[in-house]
């Protein structure tokens, strides 16, 4: 929890003491149902990234066993060790054809978007992803612009590195069993869980009882809205609360949010917080209720691209690269950081 | 007439075949039989007869020639201004919403045009739609939908100004805004302005039905008073070896003029209100039909630069960019369209333009396969450039603007066409209610006073 712990928080006196202790009790409660969630989630999975060829099954199967994450060294954030060939094959591919193709997106502000008043040809897309998009270009072909760009949509990820239209997703993409199967990570790059978004104004207090009879948004396929079920499954949160409100994206939310239509919002911290900054009159409700690890995902198998981008990564995070990315974009609306998660390895 | 009726309120009884007691009628009838044994009997019923038959054929003729030409100009003044404002509405609610994508493409500070594009076409929406409110019933189909457009299009300019808003803060929170716009548009306002444009249109298509069908009631009657006209004028030559009898043969020189001006004038009305209908109306509604096309074509295609794959559909189990599949449907139709209104141009003035447009709806479909492959390529700058970007970079605005030109000229000269046909129509019924009933009953006096010469040789 590096930099969760980290964040900014602006409560005084009594009330805040007790209020900690409250989310430190309820973190606990969290930590200890969290093993629930994470499996109940692979399983609910995300429809679109069911679509994987079966050719690969029986070489998936073994790996997804392996995979738990609540069983040390089992972790699904654990990536293929450094030892080993990191030339050849798909990074070979790269530097043959001199562009690193890069899924992104353009929607999550401070992550990967596009700023209409940055009038700069050179770098219409800009945020804490694309940074590291450039970062791992310039490692692998020298120039930070020897990059190609792709704006997909979130239940495209998979798809996407699979027809090999990508040859990496950069795009705030937790880390999960589940997709495993489908796709290779690269380590841990950044730290978040799910987390609850509703007007400062709003009596919703977080993932709990408060949210019965509201309305909850979140986007079609993505990890908040299996969360959003298996919590009414588990009675995390009440029967009632209306959780039929999915969208393209996690941004058009907001705008329900902001409209009205809806009560309160489920993403990713990180994506809830660069939403929050859009909008100063909504805010983040209670502690993150799941665990989550962004990655960089891959073909499934190409083990040198992996092993590629994890140096890449482990250079980053000791340059500063990262922190000075990272203060640049996320900073005011995260709080300051302690650093990147620590990699995990096999 | 029933020889019942004289008994007034008396059901019970059932008619009887044979009437047990003399009725008014049967009294009437013996009183007409025992008259038609003289000469003088047998003329005042003649020219009875033929007074009411010639004020009935002119009775109808007015009455029949009023019902159609009120109904042409229902056609002129009436119900095809109305429909060429429902047209104008949906148009410009499409084009509204085209030119707040083309402006959002253009980044956080629109240019004026297409502000002002925007503003003008929001502008004429809700001016038609007051005017189309003023000529349409209250509870009404027409009356529902405008309503229901009058409370969407506040609703749909408030999404468009946070869309705004936030994209000039440059929050890409104003993209989703936008789309979320754009949906409603599409899936809501569009939707309802095609409807009331499709009612406008049967109302249109119901004057048409009241204006041309020929008059045959009328010309019934016209027939048959000549015919006993010229019967009574035979008989009298042959009582009388007097060949014209004037007071007759002015009433049938004036029933063959009312006659005649009754045919040749409805076949003239009808020939140019049919091909009002055949050149103008139908071409009108192809052309405005491909020009809706066109517009959604273009907003959706600046959609798929703004969202960039925010949204996608799935087409045949293969998921694609929602956005660039509207595109695809928007640009058959209109190549369909196009293709019916070069199909229903009756002169080059008319297709000329549509051909213009046939052509730069190719090179459009061109460059915007171009667009799309440096899009999917990754360079969305060269993609942007493709789709708004100046002159040298051959961006697809240009081709739309020809097509749009094009439709427009199109669509000025059919409705020239229309005007000057339905015009012509109308004019050609203009004095015949009036003229034929006077004449009717110049010849009604004509055929009273021959047969009343006659009668005056019995005193």
């Amino acid at each position: 929890m590096e930099e969760r712990g980290t964040r900014k928080v602006s409560l005084r006196g009594w009330g805040g003491v007790a209020t900690m202790a409250v989310a430190c009790a309820l973190t606990v409660v969290f930590a200890l149902l969290l093993p629930l969630t994470q499996r109940g989630g692979a399983v609910g999975g995300d429809g679109s990234t069911g679509a994987g060829p079966g050719g690969v099954a029986a070489g998936v199967q073994a790996r997804a066993d392996d995979c738990d994450a609540d069983v040390e060294g089992k972790e699904p954030e654990r990536s293929v060790s450094r030892s080993g060939s990191d030339s050849g094959g798909a990074v070979q591919a790269i530097m043959d054809r001199g562009y690193v193709s890069v899924g992104v997106d353009q929607n999550s502000y401070r992550w990967g978007y596009r700023d209409p008043n940055n009038l700069d040809e050179s770098s219409e897309l800009e945020g804490f992803d694309i940074d590291l998009a450039h970062e791992i270009a310039r490692e692998i072909l020298g120039s930070p612009d020897k990059i190609r760009f792709k704006a997909i949509p979130t239940n495209q990820r998979i798809p996407a590195i699979q027809r090999g239209d990508v040859d990496m997703v950069v795009r705030t993409m937790t880390i999960s069993c589940e997709r495993l199967k489908d796709v290779d990570f690269s380590t841990a790059y950044f730290q978040t869980g799910q987390q609850v978004l509703a007007p400062k104004a709003s009596d919703i207090d977080g993932f709990d009882k408060s949210l019965g009879g509201k309305r909850v948004c979140s986007a079609a396929g993505s990890t908040a809205e299996s969360a959003l079920k298996q919590g009414r499954t588990d009675r995390k949160i009440p029967a009632d609360t209306d959780i039929s409100e999915t969208v393209p994206n996690q941004l058009d939310c907001l705008v329900r949010l902001q409209l009205g239509e809806v009560d309160a919002v489920v993403t990713d911290g990180a994506l809830a917080a660069s939403q929050a900054a859009q909008d100063p009159t909504v805010q983040l409700k209670g502690e993150p209720f799941t665990k989550e690890y962004y990655g960089v995902a891959m073909k499934k198998g190409s083990d040198e691209l992996v092993r590629r981008v994890n140096g890449i990564l482990e250079d980053y995070r000791k340059s500063g690269g990262w922190q000075k990315s990272y203060d640049h974009w996320l900073k005011q609306a995260l709080g300051a950081s302690e650093g990147p998660p620590a990699p995990k390895y096999k | 007439m029933p020889p019942q009726q004289t008994r007034g309120a008396a059901p019970p009884v059932p008619a009887p075949p044979a009437p047990p007691r003399r009725t008014a009628w049967a009294e009437g009838v013996d009183r007409l039989r025992a008259a038609a044994t003289t000469e003088p009997g047998r003329l005042r019923i003649i020219g009875a007869v033929l007074a009411l038959l010639v004020v009935a054929f002119g009775a109808t003729t007015a009455w029949q020639m009023t019902d159609r030409s009120a109904a042409a100009d229902d056609v002129l003044h009436s119900s095809q201004p109305l429909s060429a404002d429902a047209a104008d509405i949906y148009r410009s609610l499409a084009d509204a919403n085209t030119a707040a994508s083309s402006g959002f493409l253009a980044g956080g500070e629109e240019p004026a045009a297409v502000r002002d594009r925007y503003e003008r076409n929001i502008r004429t929406a809700a001016q038609k739609l007051v005017t189309a409110a003023a000529s349409t019933d209250p509870g009404t189909r027409s009356a529902e939908t405008i309503k229901k457009l009058n409370t969407l299009l506040p609703q749909y300019k408030g999404l468009i100004e946070r869309a705004r808003a936030n994209n000039r803060q440059g929050f890409p929170l104003g993209g989703a805004y936008l789309r979320y716009a754009n949906e409603k548009m599409q899936t809501e306002m569009l939707p309802e302005a095609e409807n009331l444009y499709t009612t406008e249109n049967e109302r249109l298509r119901d004057d048409y039905d009241a204006a041309t069908p020929y008059p045959w009631i009328a010309i019934a009657f016209g027939v048959l008073a000549l015919a006993a006209l010229a019967w009574a004028q035979r008989r009298n030559y042959r009582l009388t070896n007097r060949v014209f009898n004037h007071g007759m043969l002015a009433a049938t020189a004036a029933s063959v003029v009312v006659l005649l001006w009754l045919v040749v004038g409805h076949t003239v009305a009808r020939s140019g209100l049919n091909s009002s209908y055949d050149d103008g109306v139908r071409s009108l509604n192809v052309l405005h039909d491909a020009s809706i096309a066109s517009l959604k074509a273009r907003g959706n295609e600046n959609l798929t630069l703004v969202s960039r794959g925010a949204e996608t559909t799935s087409v045949n189990g293969v998921s694609k960019d929602k956005y660039d599949v509207d595109f695809e449907k928007q640009m058959d139709l209109l190549a369909k369209k196009l293709t019916a209104a070069d199909a229903l141009a009756d002169d080059s003035a008319g297709r000329t333009p549509v051909n213009g447009a046939n052509a730069s709806m190719k090179e459009w479909l061109k460059r915007h396969g171009e667009a799309r492959d440096e899009d999917d390529d990754g360079n969305y700058q060269r993609a942007l450039d493709k789709i708004i970007g100046s002159k040298e970079s051959k961006p697809t605005s240009e081709c739309f603007d020809l097509v749009d030109q094009n439709l427009d000229k199109a669509l000025t000269h059919e409705q020239r066409q229309f005007s000057a046909d339905a015009g012509g129509g109308r004019d050609a019924m203009t004095g015949l209610p009036a003229g034929a009933a006077l004449l009717a009953v110049l010849a009604a006096a004509g055929a009273v006073l021959g047969i009343g010469r006659r009668l005056s040789e019995y005193r």
